[in-house]
């Protein structure tokens, strides 16, 4: 196992260096100077070349992204321009409530997706098992935005039961029964689409799992059907199912951006697209750098969990 | 003209798998009338859009407030108007000639891009596979949205540029698909007969080699399209797509949410619009790898 975990973090070096890159050279996509770019027409001469002399964009490319990096390493992503505040703060500040509210779909996806798999696996062709067919179709063609303004306007607008938007009502709130109460429109909308991808893989791997000639044994001598489908089946069918979960949890880092959007939940996503449309570069790289860095996190604990749940693949 | 015998051979053949892939359509047509269904629903969208330029619609971007926000079946708005009093119906009809148009031409390039790479690096090794692999590699070590957000930062909001950032995120998945092929076929008899023939890398690529691709391409081509309408979708809404007043989907989506209690259509029928879009290609999708892979056996 040691081996696999040392070779697997090697691995990561190359990774590392290239999201680096990306994520340096999203400041000189654009033709012309970024100086001019995030500061705009009306800036004055002197405003220009402090940016410039603050960036370092008078060096030749290299010279900046090593320069970028190593200030980078030590935990400086640099100031805002729009906020004039330390980047790395504000962006872990924000990023709290984006790792709250993707933990709270993870959460949600897996368990309705398993419950929905197993139901399914055991019933084949049952209403329920077409039911979730179905809904895995609709799941994969529906706008995940669209989605959560549904949500919004029937339980928050129409229905008045829950919060329409924010993470804390603005006054007397601030508990954990507020948190929860504002969080769950956005935690549906954004597990919607995964849990019937977790639940069709379980179904599958499921239904492979208790054709299996252990299942029938295990059946014989007269195993209670509920041990023989958690503990027999489930457990060997698990392998697939956290590389799923895994990808998922990576895909909902990703798909909060337009939850959070829709619901204002104050988290990196809207934090990010703020940026982007104020031209603050510095901002925008710092969100997407730690948004990036989670989900090679995530990845790389996926296919630990993965070498340690399958010994084969160690041994690969 | 006299045709030579194996030219007649090679056309008995070649009529015997028309026949052939006829029938097979048949039968997957009656198989999957949904999917029938959904290709024609999405052949009526796609005439719509194209020929929207002569059907009897109001202008899809004439201002008319007195008329703001009338709902659907009000007289001359059969869909109703939206918060500038425009029509919805031609909306969403001209909306439809951008939203295909993005999500067919990014799967194109993607496609376009990542097939080239996937056989590149699936046909060389050494520096060129490892070159291809990595660079596939941390692309994926980005979530999918994120990447394409990140790089519409940097080239800065517009659909041009959120088509480019999709495209270029979206390829990595048929750079690996066409890589796995590609590996396979390489020690394939037939590729090793070809080049003991003395063909050339190019040749062997294209006669050998490219057509194997052929289904497998398809199949994900299809069902990318509608992926990367969900994306094009994403990035309007987010503001850094299509810019006002252009009619998109996902920027009706986004400036209908702020009237979406009074007026719950503005936001309901463009929504309506993409899911529908969407869920025909999944069907047509599937059918298509149901029909073009054997390997995958019908539900």
């Amino acid at each position: 196992m040691r081996r696999y975990v040392v070779r697997r973090l090697l691995l990561l070096v190359p990774v590392l260096l290239g999201v680096s890159i990306i994520i340096f050279m999203v400041l000189h996509l654009s033709p012309g100077d970024p100086a001019e770019i995030m500061l705009g027409s009306q800036a004055t001469q002197a405003d220009l070349e402090r940016l410039r002399a603050e960036l370092g964009l008078t060096e030749p490319l290299y010279v900046q992204y090593v320069h970028w990096l190593g200030l980078v390493a030590r935990g400086d992503l640099g100031r805002s321009i729009w906020m004039k505040r330390p980047v790395l703060a504000e962006v872990l500040a924000r990023f709290k409530a984006t790792l709250i509210l993707t933990g709270a779909g993870l959460v949600l996806s897996t368990a309705a997706g398993l419950a929905l798999g197993i139901a399914s696996a055991i019933r084949p062709n049952s209403p329920l098992d077409r039911l979730s067919a179905v809904a895995s179709l609709f799941g994969a063609s529906m706008p995940v935005f669209w989605l959560g303004i549904v949500l919004m306007v029937i339980f928050a607008l129409w229905l008045g039961w829950l919060p329409a938007s924010g993470m804390y009502a603005p006054y007397g709130g601030g508990d954990l029964r507020d948190l929860l109460a504002h969080l769950a429109l956005p935690a549906v909308t954004l597990a919607a689409a995964s849990v019937t991808i977790i639940a069709r893989l379980t179904r599958s791997t499921m239904l492979e799992t208790l054709g299996q000639d252990y299942i029938r044994t295990a059946r014989a001598k007269g195993v209670v059907e509920r041990a023989v489908v958690l503990r027999h089946g489930l457990k060997n069918a698990l392998i697939p199912i956290v590389t799923v979960v895994g990808v998922q949890a990576g895909y909902l880092l990703g798909g909060a951006v337009l939850t959070e959007t829709v619901f204002a939940w104050p988290g990196v996503g809207t934090l990010m697209v703020q940026g982007i449309l104020a031209r603050d570069f510095p901002l925008v790289q710092g969100c997407v750098l730690v948004v990036a860095l989670s989900f090679v996190v995530i990845n790389l604990a996926v296919d630990l969990l993965y070498a340690w749940l399958d010994p084969r693949i160690r041994y690969e | 003209m006299s045709v030579g015998v194996a030219g007649v051979g090679d056309q008995i053949a070649r009529a015997a798998e028309t026949s052939r892939l006829r029938r097979s359509i048949g039968r997957a047509a009656r198989r999957d009338r949904l999917a029938v269904a959904a290709a024609l629903a999405l052949l009526a969208i796609v005439l719509a859009g194209v020929l929207a330029p002569w059907l009897p619609l109001l202008d899809p971007d004439t201002v008319d407030t007195p008329n703001r926000l009338k709902p659907p079946l009000s007289p001359g708005h059969r869909l109703g108007t939206d918060e500038f009093g425009r029509d919805l119906l031609a909306r969403l009809i001209w909306g439809a000639r951008v939203s295909l148009l993005a999500g067919v031409a990014t799967a194109a390039g993607a496609m376009v891009l990542g097939v080239a790479l996937g056989v590149l690096g699936g046909f060389y090794t050494g520096w060129v596979e490892t070159v291809v692999m990595r660079l596939t590699d941390i692309l994926m070590a980005f979530p999918y949205i994120l990447l394409a957000i990140a790089i519409v930062a940097g080239l800065g909001p517009g659909l041009r540029n959120a088509m480019v950032a999709i495209a270029i995120v979206g390829f990595p998945i048929y750079t690996r698909l066409v890589r796995g092929v590609v590996l396979s076929l390489r020690e394939r008899e037939f590729v090793e007969a070809a080049r003991a023939l003395g063909a050339t890398d190019p040749l062997i690529l294209g006669r050998h080699i490219l057509p194997h691709l052929l289904s497998p391409v398809i199949v994900a081509f299809s069902l990318d399209v509608g992926a990367k309408i969900l994306a094009t979708a994403g990035l309007s809404f987010l503001g850094l797509g299509t810019q006002p007043p252009t009619a998109d989907w996902g920027s009706m989506l986004a400036t209908g949410r702020q009237f979406v209690v009074l007026s719950p259509h503005v936001v309901l029928l463009p929504g309506l619009a993409i899911f529908a879009v969407v869920l025909a290609l999944n069907l047509v999708g599937d059918a298509l790898r149901d029909l073009l892979d054997p390997r995958t056996h019908p539900r």
